[in-house]
C-alpha cells in the first residue's frame, strides 16, 4: 500500500518568530493606545481598526499557523472573513440609506 | 475504532489526521466569528446612530485597565503558542509549564475584568433600574445602549475565557500524563487555536469599546 503522505509535514515555528510577533503585538497595542489621545477627526477610528486588523492578522498567520497551513484551511479562513464583511457591509448599506426618522 | 499507535483507522497517515483536526477547528472558529459578528454589527449600527452618546459613555471606562488587559492577553497567547511548540518538540515539563502560565495570565485577565465590572456597578453604569448617566434624558438612554453592548460583548468574551480556562485544565491533566508529547498533539494545537481566537476578539473589543473618544 502506498504510504507516502500527500499532506505537508508539520511545521514547527521557531521560538524567535513567536517572541518577535509577541513583541510586535505589544508595541502595536501601545501605539493604538497613544494614538487614541491625538485628535485625528474621523481618522481616529480608521487608525484604530487598521492597527487591530494588523494585530489580528499577525495572530492568525503566526500564532495560529495560517501562514503554514494547507490552502483549504486558508480558504475556510477567507470564507469566514468574507461572510463577516457581507454581514457588516450589507447591513450598513441598508441602515445608512434608510429615510427613517432618527 | 481501530487504532495503530496514535493513528485512528479512518485516516491514512498522521499528517492527514492532524490536518483534518485542524480544519475542523477552523470551521468551528468561523462559526464563532459569525456569533461575535452579530454583536459587532449591533455595536457598529448603534455607534453610527448615537455617536456622541457612545463617545461620552466610552469615557467612563478605565482605559488603563483595558490596555493592561490587552497586554496580559497577548502574553497569554505567546505562552499558548509556546505550549504548542513544547508539545511539538515533545518536552512534557515545558508543555505543562506553558499551559500553567497561560492559565495564570487568563486568570489575571479575568481578575482585572472583575475589578472593572465592580467599578461599573459602583458608578451606576450597569443597564437596568439603577442605571444613572449624567446629561440629557436621550443621551442617557443611548449611553445605556452602549453599556448594554459593553456588558454583552465583554461578558461573552469573558465566558469564552472561562471556558478556555476549563479547557486548559483538562489539557494540563492529559499533558502531565504525557498524552501530547508523542505523535499526537492535536488537542494542544486546537486548544491553542481557540485561545488565540479569543485573544483576537479582545484585540477588536479594546479599541472599539475603550478608545472611541479619548482626545477630549
Amino acid at each position: 500500500m502506498e504510504t507516502r503522505s500527500e499532506h505537508a509535514p508539520e511545521h514547527i515555528v521557531p521560538i524567535k518568530t513567536y517572541a518577535l510577533i509577541c513583541a510586535t503585538l505589544l508595541v502595536l497595542t501601545l501605539t493604538t493606545y497613544l494614538v487614541a489621545f491625538l485628535d485625528l477627526g474621523p481618522f481616529n477610528i480608521v487608525v484604530a481598526i487598521v492597527i487591530a486588523c494588523i494585530k489580528a492578522s499577525l495572530v492568525v498567520l503566526f500564532f495560529m499557523h495560517a501562514a503554514y497551513a494547507p490552502r483549504r484551511t486558508r480558504l475556510v479562513i477567507l470564507a469566514g472573513m468574507f461572510w463577516m464583511m457581507l454581514l457588516i457591509g450589507l447591513s450598513l448599506a441598508d441602515y445608512m440609506t434608510r429615510a427613517l426618522p432618527r | 475504532m481501530e487504532r495503530t499507535g496514535s493513528l485512528f483507522g479512518h485516516f491514512r497517515d498522521l499528517d492527514q489526521q492532524r490536518e483534518t483536526a485542524s480544519l475542523g477547528m477552523w470551521v468551528f472558529l468561523m462559526t464563532e466569528v459569525m456569533f461575535f459578528g452579530g454583536m459587532f454589527l449591533a455595536y457598529t449600527v448603534y455607534r453610527w446612530k448615537y455617536h456622541d452618546a457612545f463617545a461620552a459613555a466610552s469615557r467612563e471606562l478605565n482605559v488603563t485597565m483595558g490596555a493592561l488587559n490587552t497586554g496580559v492577553l497577548i502574553l497569554s497567547s505567546f505562552t499558548m503558542a509556546m505550549a504548542v511548540w513544547a508539545s511539538q518538540m515533545r518536552k512534557r515539563n515545558l508543555l505543562c509549564i506553558f499551559l500553567i502560565a497561560t492559565m495564570l495570565l487568563g486568570a489575571a485577565f479575568l481578575t482585572i475584568k472583575g475589578f472593572e465590572y465592580a467599578q461599573k456597578f459602583e458608578h451606576h453604569l450597569v443597564p437596568g433600574p439603577n442605571f444613572n448617566f449624567p446629561g440629557p434624558e436621550a443621551e442617557a438612554q443611548h449611553a445605556e445602549i452602549y453599556f448594554a453592548l459593553y456588558f454583552m460583548m465583554t461578558g461573552m468574551h469573558a465566558l469564552h475565557m472561562i471556558i478556555g480556562e476549563g479547557m486548559l485544565l483538562i489539557l494540563l491533566i492529559y499533558a502531565w500524563k504525557g498524552s501530547f508529547t508523542g505523535d499526537y498533539h492535536a488537542p494542544i494545537e486546537n486548544g491553542g487555536l481557540y485561545w488565540h481566537f479569543v485573544d483576537i476578539v479582545w484585540i477588536f473589543l479594546f479599541p472599539l469599546l475603550y478608545l472611541i473618544d479619548l482626545h477630549h
